[in-house]
């Protein structure tokens, strides 16, 4: 095993943790982490120590490199299950990421179980990707979308969510987070409410998973996904959970080698869980990235996370608020995740990014993959500033001078 | 500090905040609008030909710097050219019109203009693929 190389043993200390990221030897205040995240040593070489020592496939040779590729492998499939809280690794299935858990579920769940006439409830909130994969599976099965709604400050409307729930919705699916604007959902309520009108559940955690994490049993879903790229680890690993029962009962997503018990002319069996889902070669040294991404996770511990993330959210409101014509996106501090979305009147977000770009400060410009929520807030775009376990107030600092200056240069 | 004011040059500021022939033509020859949905910029064209010349040429839009003064720039450059003359424009003198360094990510801003020009006055088919850039 590559060795713990964090100093984050000791009490929270974002300037020392910073020093496991060597990203940061660029010199960049990257404010994208609700986009993809950097990656701490303890990844990298938990990877490099793949490649060089015991490079091999899975499951499928006797050998002992094999072996020791396929126990950290599955060893990473224990580390996400302690980290979620799910019952058994067999509820724990590897996919590329948040993406393919959502379709994987609309297509091998959705085709089976939903029917023409069925009603799907999902937020204006959505990511694209827990968006498009319900729209397709509405359009091949006659289902019906909801949307439930936000208020003025980027929150769910739940009186509607209620309301919808009456109609007896076969699907709920929403995101822990907002990655466009940080909401925090009521996760567990919604979820308890959802179960109680009858519905499958899916959480959309790609944002929840890294920056609040999750306890799937108490949360009470039916299915959870996220992606390892947003929470230290590489691109390329993610994790859909899936209640055993369900899983069970659904075919599978992609079928070819691997996911077999047994190929004959007449016909296949297939593998038990998880692996009934993982066709084909997997991302291997992705997989094992994803292990030690946790392991540090769990190292730093998610409330220090949580807090420290409130504590830089909450200063980059006050100093981006105390700029003329800035206005910012979403719910106060205390219902937010480490997410600052905001505009500057006269400057279009991507020259705000293009220029403090200039100063070396990485912001995003654009629709976040969240467009029907872009349209909802009537704006055609606007910047965001994401943070993590690494991020300083001196990054915040250098954001807001940027600002100022491309105020000084749209004056 | 320098080279944002070089980057964001005071013309195409200038064209940005007063853009040139902003508005509508009443009863436009061609008239065609496009959007970038990436980024959520807009730019409209109405043309008036009269005898194979542009007569006159109208923009509106909204979106960021970049593809605003490139509408605003474009439409000046057009003006009272014959049709002829003006499929000829090409993205590297629009391009090189704006005179700064356009990275990859902006490029579609920079030329969403000379889209709605080309769609507009002489149909998409004129306008090689996006992705081919
Ligand atoms: C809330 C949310 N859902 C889904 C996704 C999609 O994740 P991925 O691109 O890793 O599949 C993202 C990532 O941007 C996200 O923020």
């Amino acid at each position: 095993m590559a060795t713990f190389t964090s100093t984050s043993r000791q009490p929270f200390n974002a300037e020392h943790v910073r020093k496991d990221f060597p990203f940061f030897e660029t010199g960049v205040a990257y404010l994208d982490s609700a986009n993809t995240s950097q990656r701490p040593r303890h990844v990298l070489y938990a990877m490099d120590e793949y490649f060089e020592q015991f490079n091999s496939n899975v499951h499928r040779a006797a050998y002992h490199v094999s072996e020791v590729a396929t126990e950290r492998y599955e060893g990473t499939r224990e580390a996400v299950r302690r980290f979620i809280n799910a019952h058994s690794t067999k509820e724990v299935i590897n996919t590329r990421g948040t993406t393919e858990g959502i379709n994987l579920v609309a297509y091998s769940w959705g085709q089976k179980n939903i029917k023409a006439g069925d009603l799907i409830v999902l937020t204006i909130l959505e990511h694209h990707s827990n968006i498009v994969p319900w729209q397709i599976l509405a359009a091949k099965t006659g289902a019906r979308l909801e949307w439930v709604d936000v208020d003025e400050k980027g929150e769910l409307r739940l009186e509607q969510y209620h309301a919808l729930l009456e109609q007896k919705p076969k699907l709920v699916t929403f995101s822990q987070i907002s990655n466009a604007i940080g909401t925090i959902n009521p996760a567990k309520q919604m979820v308890h409410d959802a179960k109680r009108a009858g519905a499958t559940v899916l959480v959309d955690g790609a944002q929840g998973a890294p920056h609040q994490g999750v306890d799937v049993r108490d949360l009470g879903c039916d299915f959870y996904a996220f992606s390892g790229h947003k929470m230290l680890g590489p691109t390329g690993a993610g994790i859909l959970w899936g209640k055993r029962e369900l899983l069970e009962a659904m075919d599978p997503f992609m079928a070819g080698g691997d996911m077999i018990k047994a190929v004959r002319q007449e016909g296949t069996t297939y593998a038990d869980l998880p692996l009934k889902f993982e066709a084909g070669t997997q991302a291997v040294a992705e997989v094992i990235g994803l292990g030690a991404a946790i392991e540090y996770l769990e190292g730093l511990g998610m409330e220090n996370i949580t807090r420290h993330e409130r504590e830089i959210t909450e200063y980059a409101m006050e100093a981006l608020s105390e700029l003329p014509g800035v206005r910012i996106f979403g719910p106060p501090v205390e219902r937010r995740a480490g997410v600052v979305s905001f505009e500057v009147e006269g400057i279009h977000p991507h020259d705000l990014s293009t220029i403090v770009d200039r100063h070396g400060v990485a912001l995003r410009a654009g629709h976040h993959c969240a467009m029907p929520l872009m349209i909802r807030l009537d704006v055609p775009a606007t910047s965001r500033a994401s943070f993590y376990v690494y991020t300083i107030k001196d990054d915040i600092d250098r954001l807001v001078e940027a600002v100022a200056d491309a105020q000084r240069i749209f004056a | 500090m320098g080279v944002d004011e070089q980057f964001y040059r005071e013309y195409i500021l200038d064209h940005y905040k007063n853009p040139r022939n902003f508005g509508h033509i009443e009863h436009p020859t061609y008239t065609h609008e496009e959007d970038n949905p990436l980024c959520g910029d807009v730019v409209g064209i109405d043309l008036l030909v009269k005898d194979g010349v542009v007569d006159d040429i109208k923009f509106h839009g909204r979106g960021c710097a970049i593809s605003q003064a490139s509408a605003s720039l474009l439409t000046e450059r057009i003006k009272g050219m014959s049709l002829d003359e003006a499929r000829t424009i090409g993205k590297e003198d629009v391009l090189s019109e704006l005179g700064i360094d356009i990275s990859p990510a902006r490029i579609k801003c920079a030329l969403l203009s000379l889209k709605v020009l080309k769609a507009g006055a002489w149909g998409l088919g004129e306008w090689p693929g996006e992705e081919e850039e």
